[in-house]
């Protein structure tokens, strides 16, 4: 999918808890998520830290589309 | 670890007022079961029916199979820290219920519980439709949350489970088989010029409904560890797991896993089987990476030739799968990984989630978005209503005049990733 | 039962006109069967006729491949057959090139099912393999007699439009299409049998060869989100409460277009998800964990990013083959293209 979306000429990002599938299936800006069943959230945390939280990646996920990048990168959340 | 298993042949089931097993007819008295099942507060009710092999019979969802067994000798007995009390299994006696099978269905949790046609092209896919089974439907209370309810129905199908297996310890096996799982030293001292060979067993545990049990210890707080293959024998290994229907493994494949069986049967000969290690597949890729980094640690430590790696279920799981290939491929070990595929119902899809090159030793267990159409059939123990849901159904799945079109991943262990089947692709 | 109707391809050489010095041969067709037509036509005893057979020069096909083509196609309609069968051309390349162009001709526009053989080194073999079926032939025409019958048992069956098993069942070349089928032995048995190999070092043959994934040239950053339209999509099977187009939980056949104008946050009571691959609790608690809108329209009111589209795309990615999922996007792509959003974050569980 992420491939389709780039193919058509529109940056994307992917955000995604199993990396390694995003590389093999060739997305170009990839940013960990937290987990499978929670990407952009964590259920052990507060809804007002959780929403941080997703905050922080959505702002990696931003800065990871502002990057250019000549290749396969992974833009870790700090 | 030495293991001395009975097989009783079971060749019919029948409902009556006493249990017992006389002549290979497996008698049941329902009302104790059912009042085993209902000390459990969630479920509200609990009906028993027999399916036999070649009856036009549809059970469905069906969420386990489990294999009735019994310690005739312990320590312990089956189904350790869960339905008895917390012992080390795996020696001893144990006597098998062979070609009786306990099934479990209710309404239904998730997406992901499965079919289980007696008869009809159904039958060819699942090996459940060669055994005699007990099926065992429940009604759960109002009000329960899926976790409860899924724990609920788990544990109360091993308990009856256990119940009837306890009914042929007292009773003469047909045959026995003896297997024998030494210290590693030792077992390099008995076969020093055979390759040693082990065996890496992926395990489910992905959160709810996808969850694996080890001595009642969920899988994925576990980080990697080893068992004697007769542990497993003894139920040490649950499934609480409704991944898809074609590749989760359930208890009965855990009881009965093809890979030990064909390793043992090779044991000796062309091989020394040495070691199980079992791993998990976690949500988490930081656990993905440390999980796959103790697997092929085990390995190296261990000092092995060659592994068997098997999965279970699809998806990110490929991950898992990979990553343990490929670290145990670097400490210089061979490598054969089982698995299933997801090429599309053309099959003309990519089969994995996830590849790498040095996975080139492969066994597939075929192509799970495979179309079939089940006939109608007489019966169906368990309910219709959730067809066009499961995993492997679709809107329009159960047609008007009974039939059923399905990928094969909604039929009960098609696709099964121990090998437990002869189904494959090319 | 009527014998099935057979036309037979080869060229110059097998029709014992000679070697390179006649490969300028034009096409011709002579009545029944000529050279390799003979062990053919004893394979198929009397469940099928070879009628006639094309022969055409190798040079000649390959520097003339319009006028070949239409030649032959017009032979091959005339003669009207349930089959046509071309070669084998074990390792020769140009012979392997025009069987296959010959075959696909046949099958596409006189829709008449079609084989040929070849070696796998033939590059016939990877131009065609996935149009038709080839059946794998040795180097060589000492190859013939062990093609001959595999050819003659497949022809058969498309003649019969007979359900073709696996690969491996059929003796054809693997075409990118995973057939299901049942061996002989179980899959743990036959793990065990290429371990040992394997350790042995001995040949093993691998049931699944690994994929090669193709790339795509990463597109240009944004330089400035203020004034651009962002949209969100995911393969976590969000769809509003109820999953109104009964999206599959899993291969599923369809993707989900679903505006979210005013709607500032997701919440268990208005979007769930319908991807059947892991535990829901958690996404239908609450559907931002896996479709971030909550936070998307914070970025959108202070000016982080100039709009949040007013649709999302959802599938669910559980056992969905890839095939859809590309088919999918690349629909939703252009839609996208068209509202000239300008960058997309897409999330995956």
């Amino acid at each position: 999918m992420v491939k389709e979306i780039e193919r058509a000429g529109i940056p994307v990002v992917h955000v995604c808890t199993v990396t390694p599938i995003s590389m093999t299936v060739g997305a170009n800006r990839i940013v960990p998520a937290v987990a499978i069943p929670h990407p952009l959230g964590n259920p052990s945390l507060s809804a007002a830290e959780e929403k941080q939280l997703r905050r922080k990646i959505l702002t990696t996920a931003l800065g990871a589309l502002s990057t250019e990048v000549d290749g396969q990168t992974i833009f870790e959340v700090k | 670890m030495k293991l001395e298993v009975g097989y009783i042949q079971i060749r019919d089931i029948s409902l009556a007022d006493e249990s017992r097993i006389d002549d290979g007819v497996l008698y049941i008295n329902t009302k104790e079961l059912e009042e085993l099942a209902l000390e459990d507060e969630h479920l509200e009710a609990v009906s028993f029916d027999v399916a036999r092999p070649g009856e036009s019979i549809r059970i469905t969802p069906v969420k386990d199979v489990i294999e009735p067994r019994a310690k005739v000798e312990g320590p312990g007995d089956v189904f350790p820290g869960v339905v008895t009390k917390m012992s080390t299994v795996g020696s001893g006696k144990t006597h098998v219920l062979r070609g009786a099978a306990v099934v479990t269905v209710g309404k239904i949790v998730g997406f992901q519980e499965g079919i289980i046609d007696m008869t009809g092209l159904g039958a060819e896919y699942t090996p459940f439709s060669a055994t005699n089974n007990l099926v065992v439907n429940f009604t759960p209370k109002e009000g329960l949350t899926a976790h409860e309810y899924e724990a609920a129905i788990r544990k109360a199908g091993l308990k009856i489970a256990y119940a009837v297996g306890k009914l042929g310890v007292s009773h003469k096996p047909d045959e026995i088989k003896v297997y024998e799982f030494p210290s590693i030293i030792e077992a390099t001292k008995l076969y020093p010029d055979l390759p040693r060979v082990g065996y890496v067993l992926m395990l489910q545990s992905q959160g709810l409904l996808h969850d694996t049990y080890v001595y009642g210890v969920d899988m994925k707080q576990s980080l990697t560890t080893m068992l004697s293959p007769t542990e497993i024998m003894d139920g040490a290994i649950l499934s609480g797991n409704c991944v898809s229907a074609c590749d989760k493994n359930t208890t009965y494949h855990h009881q009965n896993n093809p890979v030990i069986e064909d390793l043992f049967e090779e044991h000796g000969k062309t091989l020394n089987f040495v070691a199980l290690i079992i791993t998990n597949e976690n949500v988490y890729l930081a656990d993905k990476i440390r999980s796959s980094d103790w697997t092929a640690k085990l390995v190296n430590y261990l000092d092995l030739d060659g592994v068997i790696i098997s999965q279970e279920g699809f998806g990110n799981p490929d991950t898992d799968l990979i990553m343990n290939c490929k670290k145990i491929e670097e400490t210089g070990t061979h490598t054969v990984i089982i698995t299933d595929e997801y090429a599309g119902r053309d099959g003309t899809s990519q089969s994995l989630a996830d590849a790498d090159p040095s996975a080139d030793a492969l066994v597939t267990a075929g192509n799970a978005n495979q179309v079939v159409t089940l006939p109608k059939l007489d019966r169906v123990i368990g309910t219709l209503d959730y067809t066009d849901k499961i995993a492997g159904g679709y809107a329009g799945s159960l047609a008007d005049d009974g039939t059923i079109t399905v990928e094969i991943q909604a039929i009960t262990g098609s696709t099964n990733e121990l090998g437990f089947s002869r189904l494959s692709a090319r | 039962m009527s014998k099935f109707r057979v036309v037979h391809y080869i060229n110059q050489f097998y029709a014992g006109i000679g070697g390179e010095e006649f490969a300028d041969h034009k096409p011709e067709v002579r009545e029944g069967v000529v050279g390799p037509g003979m062990a053919l036509a004893g394979a198929f005893g009397d469940k099928a006729e070879i009628i006639s057979t094309v022969v055409c020069g190798d040079s000649f096909f390959n520097e003339n491949v319009a006028e070949a083509k239409k030649t032959i196609l017009d032979m091959v309609k005339k003669a009207n057959p349930d089959i046509f069968i071309a070669g084998p051309a074990f390792n020769a390349g140009r012979y392997g090139v025009a069987c296959g162009t010959i075959c696909e001709a046949v099958k596409e526009e006189l829709n008449i099912p079609v084989i040929t053989g070849m070696f796998e080194e033939n590059p016939g073999t990877d131009m065609f393999k996935d149009k038709m079926y080839i059946v794998a032939t040795k180097p060589s025409a000492a190859g013939m007699r062990d093609a001959i019958p595999v050819i003659a048992a497949l022809a058969l069956k498309l003649a019969g439009k007979e359900k073709i098993g696996a690969s491996v069942e059929e003796g054809y070349l693997p075409n990118n299409t995973r057939v299901n089928f049942f061996e002989k032995e179980r899959g743990s048995r036959r793990a065990v049998d290429m371990l040992i190999k394997k350790m042995a070092g001995k040949p093993f043959v691998t049931e699944y060869p690994m994929p090669d994934f193709d790339r795509v040239e990463p597109n240009p950053a944004v330089n400035d989100f203020k004034s651009i339209t962002v949209a969100l999509v995911t393969s976590g099977g969000i769809v509003p409460k109820g999953n109104p187009d009964h999206i599959e939980s899993s291969s599923a056949s369809k993707y989900g277009e679903y505006d979210i104008t005013g709607v500032n946050d997701l919440t268990a009571e208005t979007y769930e998800t319908a991807h059947g691959g892991y535990d829901p609790v958690y996404a239908n608690a609450d559907a931002d964990r896996v479709l971030p809108v909550d936070v998307m329209r914070d970025f959108e009111r202070e000016g982080i990013i100039g709009k949040l589209h007013n649709k999302f795309y959802t599938t669910v990615g559980n056992g969905t083959s890839t095939k859809s999922s590309k088919q999918f996007a690349a629909e939703y792509a252009q839609k996208l293209k068209n509202d000239n959003v300008q960058a997309v974050i897409l999330t995956s569980t």
